[in-house]
């Protein structure tokens, strides 16, 4: 080969490389993506689970999830909407028509959807048993992503369930433990007025503080991610959150509304 | 040039001319993956192949290839074999590869790669390049699940996610290294496995370049 480095070879060296690669992969990509997008589906609706305790290792998950609803809100109303062609989150955030930025932002998460997701879980009877609610907030390094299940009495938490974060493994990546996510059942985050009143404490709750019901340990040496989980539930379940919407859903509960 | 033997081409890698030990490469996600034994191998295993195929491939080529844009033609390769091994995991291994997250895509810049493919397999046939790439693969993935194994028995008590040693926080007696959980620690292990292996391989230890003067001179008068 005594011209290798003439231009011709150089362009269709390059060209004939670039070709056979993106042939590859653009084929992996595009035979693999249904598989993907289901690997994905079945995560977060693993997760929706978990956060409510209706999870068990080895079920079947979609089958679980045929008892629970979700729906979509308006954040500022509080009722329910139907946007025609669904609502993506994930695209939402992006799109400057379908959210605002945020003043203030105490959960850094720099800008919020005009609409959110609710998950409703219903048990045998069809009574209301979980409303499970997606949230998310800045930590330490990341963003942190977590489902947070109420009682039908919209103040007493079920579970929550991180699922997609970056924070230090072993510290603040802690968030992920089952057993720290266990001290949350039973902890209040909406007062009697509906107003969100939640702390994480710097390492435990002290004893016979008159708010422990409020109060939920803290992770040793994740002080910031610690506080980022404490706004993460101060802000969505805020005026600017889904309080507006759980104030709704509770008159409607009284009511005998909703089941 | 001397006729390279395959033998002597597949495992020399492996400790006598270790890629992470002996010309430190690839440190890089030798500390971030391997805090579990799970992810360590499923990163050894994606190594493997990429390093195997992007050997064989640029060696296929490399008659044609033009020096003056040789690297980028080698990138190309490699980047192309590391997002299918990525689609494959999202695909086919999904927890797996939420925990590797980056590091996956990292292989590209795996400088073990790179330099097997500029070094080797620029000047061999496809077969002994691909052999080549598969032992220092090899060699690579020794050293990671070392420290894997060392990390995940001392910070979690556990081998692949089976608890052998009881975590005091559970009930148990052990009281977990947390330093194992951090990449600093992967250092030191790296550090151990390379005195270890200089301290049985003496040829390995490298001269000093240079002696370091005594910092005060003696007066002839004393």
């Amino acid at each position: 080969m005594k011209d290798k480095n003439s231009i011709g070879n150089v362009l269709r060296v390059a060209v004939g490389v670039c070709l056979v690669c993106a042939v590859i992969v653009s084929t992996a990509a595009v035979t693999l993506r249904p598989l993907q997008e289901e690997n994905r589906a079945a995560f977060r609706q693993l997760n929706v689970l978990r956060a409510a305790g209706l999870y068990e290792p080895g079920m079947n998950v979609s089958a679980a999830f045929e008892r629970i609803e979700r729906r979509i809100i308006d954040f500022d109303t509080g009722s329910y909407v139907d946007p025609p062609g669904g609502f993506d989150p994930v695209r939402a955030v992006r799109d400057p028509a379908q959210s605002r930025a945020l003043s203030g932002d105490p959960a850094g998460i720099g800008r919020r959807t005009h609409y959110g997701e609710v998950f409703l879980a219903y048990d045998d009877g069809g009574q209301l048993e979980r409303i499970i609610l997606p949230v998310h907030a800045y930590g330490l390094w990341s963003t942190m992503y977590a489902f947070l299940a109420l009682e039908p009495d919209l103040r007493t938490v079920a579970g929550i369930s991180f699922f997609e974060h970056g924070e230090t493994p072993g510290l603040g990546g802690e968030i992920d433990n089952p057993r720290w996510q266990e001290n949350w059942v039973g902890r209040r985050v909406r007062d009697q007025a509906g107003n969100a009143v939640f702390r994480v404490d710097r390492g435990r709750t002290p004893e016979g503080v008159a708010d422990a019901d409020y109060r939920v340990d803290g992770l040793t040496g994740a002080t910031i991610t610690s506080k980022g989980v404490e706004n993460m539930v101060r802000f969505w379940l805020g005026e600017e959150g889904y309080g507006t919407y759980l104030t709704r859903l509770e008159s409607r509960i009284r009511a005998g509304e909703v089941m | 040039m001397a006729q390279l033997k395959t033998r002597e081409v597949l495992f020399a890698p492996i400790f006598a001319n270790n890629p992470i030990a002996l010309q430190i490469l690839g440190i890089c996600s030798a500390l971030a993956i391997t805090t579990k034994l799970s992810t360590t191998v499923t990163m050894c295993l994606a190594v493997i192949f990429v390093l195997t195929l992007s050997n064989f491939f640029v060696s296929v080529i490399r008659n044609m290839i033009p020096s003056n844009i040789r690297i980028i033609v080698q990138m190309t390769i490699i980047t192309a074999l590391v997002i299918v091994v990525d689609q494959f995991l999202q695909a086919y291994a999904f927890q797996l590869s939420r925990e590797l997250s980056v590091f996956v895509g990292l292989i590209i810049t795996n400088c073990i790669v790179l330099g097997r493919a500029e070094a080797f397999a620029m000047q061999n046939p496809p077969w002994i390049s691909a052999v080549d790439g598969f032992g220092n693969a090899l060699g690579y993935s020794v050293v990671l699940l070392a420290v894997g194994f060392s990390r995940e028995l001392f910070g979690s008590g556990s081998v692949f996610g089976v608890q052998l040693m009881a975590l005091a926080s559970e009930g148990g007696w052990y009281i977990p290294n947390g330093l194992m959980l951090l990449p600093p620690s992967a250092f030191f292990l790296i550090g151990g496995f390379i005195w270890i292996l200089r301290s049985v391989r003496v040829e390995q230890v490298e001269t000093e370049p240079y002696e370091i003067g005594p910092n005060t001179r003696t007066s002839p008068a004393f």
